[in-house]
């Protein structure tokens, strides 16, 4: 059977991870390849690394991360962050990536998702979508780390997303973002009901049932950051969870 | 020494890292003259079909590829190059494939989200070296739109259930195919790596 993902998601600047309690077992916490394979262990299923380095110059240093994950870790990992172009893409599939997700840069380009699913196939393409509910009941698409609202609906955005060529589509709610209080389970499950492709929650997560709840909706897969660098939720113990609410999961040692 | 086939599909690394890591002699090649010296043949995979046959083509591998097989050198293709191993796909058309194995490429219903994608549980078939100490219920990294459709399912040792039971490990005489990733499938992949090295070997 098929199972629901856990992915956990790594802030990357200038080469370190930027959020982050002091873990047993790893000696340095801010190195993305240590953490990332200590996520690994646990049975996350697929990784994602966020690139929030600025400085166009200091970006090879985060190619040279990806390289090196992909020669430590043995599971799929996601590359975000500063992708523009189809030669972004290629630069970080050739390091060893195995999806790229897009934000800000679909907006304006559209054409950037059916020009990379085409060269290099829909299943690395991850369409992300900054969504915050509007005053009529809908939800807007924000750009730019959520500072630039555009007007366009998110559910809709998130249709031509997937007619476009995306794999995937990540749904990040700015609403339920950083607040712990849950994912956004409305949003998440009229998407899974209108789309065909797989859904990947973001934002929200706080406790364990936060992940049941989403899950249950209808997501693929749920994505988090702080509940697991904080270590207020370790995977393997997630998982144990969900398997008891008969949420088919992969655990790796129970 | 064994061979990872190069031709302008998808990346490689990952499938090469994967190997080398199990302390084989392996290198990424479109050269045909390694191809037929090399002991066993990888043939990896992403994207389209009818583009991974044309690349084949035009680096005059499809005869190369046949040649080999017809001698009974081992190849494994994964993924993508697991599709091509077979007569046709229906992706985007009709395509014709290798044709080392009887069986159509097709797509999945639209009732459900494709591509079937993350990892899903394998459940034996058929016994067979490859999967040796590989339990039921064992996870792999699966994504892909289209899937086998055999006519011998006798050529099928693992299969995962996705509305259908989709084929996952395939193996007739000397030609293997795996529509996961192994190289992506943690220990489990790990391990079917490392029986396809003592077939080999």
């Amino acid at each position: 059977m098929l199972t629901k993902r856990i992915i956990p998601c790594l802030d990357v600047d200038k080469g370190r991870v930027v959020k982050g309690k002091k873990f047993e077992n790893i000696q340095d916490v801010a190195d993305p390849v240590a953490l990332g394979k200590y996520y690994s262990d646990q049975c996350a299923d697929e990784l994602v690394f966020y690139d929030i380095t600025a400085s166009h110059e200091e970006r090879n240093i985060f190619l040279n991360i990806i390289e090196r994950v992909a020669e430590t870790i043995c599971i799929p990992f996601t590359i975000g962050g500063g992708i523009r172009s189809v030669e972004d893409f290629r630069k970080v599939l050739l390091a060893g990536a195995d999806k790229v997700s897009i934000n800000s840069a679909a907006v304006s380009n559209p054409d950037l998702i059916k020009e990379a699913a085409l060269k290099f196939g829909s299943q690395c393409v991850v369409l992300s979508i900054d969504a915050k509910k509007n005053t009529k009941g809908s939800w807007d698409v924000y750009i730019k780390g959520g500072r630039e609202n555009t007007g366009i609906d998110a559910i809709a955005w998130a249709k031509q997303g997937e007619s476009l060529g995306a794999g995937e589509i990540c749904i990040n709610s700015i609403d339920t973002d950083g607040v712990k209080g849950g994912y956004d389970t409305v949003l998440n499950e009229k998407l899974s009901k209108l789309l065909n492709i797989p859904i990947i929650a973001s934002g929200g997560a706080g406790k364990l049932s936060h992940f049941e709840d989403v899950l249950k909706c209808g997501a693929d897969a749920a994505l988090a950051a702080s509940v697991f660098h904080y270590k207020e939720i370790i995977i393997s113990d997630l998982k144990n969870y969900l398997h008891t609410k008969n949420i088919p999961v992969r655990r790796c040692n129970y | 020494m064994i061979a990872i086939v190069d031709y302008g599909v998808g990346n490689l690394k990952n499938v090469y890292t994967a190997l080398k890591r199990l302390d084989l002699d392996v290198i990424i090649t479109s050269n045909l003259n390694k191809i037929n010296d090399a002991k066993a043949i990888v043939l990896p995979g992403v994207g389209a079909f009818k583009d991974a046959m044309e690349n084949l083509e035009s680096h005059n591998l499809i005869s190369c590829l046949s040649a080999n097989v017809k001698k009974g050198k081992p190849l494994l293709g994964i993924c993508l190059g697991m599709q091509l191993l077979f007569d046709k796909s229906y992706e985007d058309g009709l395509c014709g494939g290798l044709e080392f194995i009887e069986g159509d490429i097709v797509r999945f219903s639209n009732e459900l989200k494709v591509p079937h994608m993350g990892w899903n549980s394998l459940h034996r078939n058929k016994n067979h070296n490859l999967i040796k100490n590989v339990a039921d219920g064992e996870y792999v990294y699966f994504v892909h739109s289209y899937y086998l459709k055999t006519k011998n399912y006798d050529d099928v040792l693992l299969y995962a259930d996705y509305g259908v039971k989709v084929p996952a490990v395939i193996a007739k005489d000397n030609v293997f195919g795996m529509q996961f990733h192994p190289e992506k499938s943690s220990d489990t992949g790990i391990k079917l790596l490392q029986n396809f090295k003592e077939l080999i070997i």
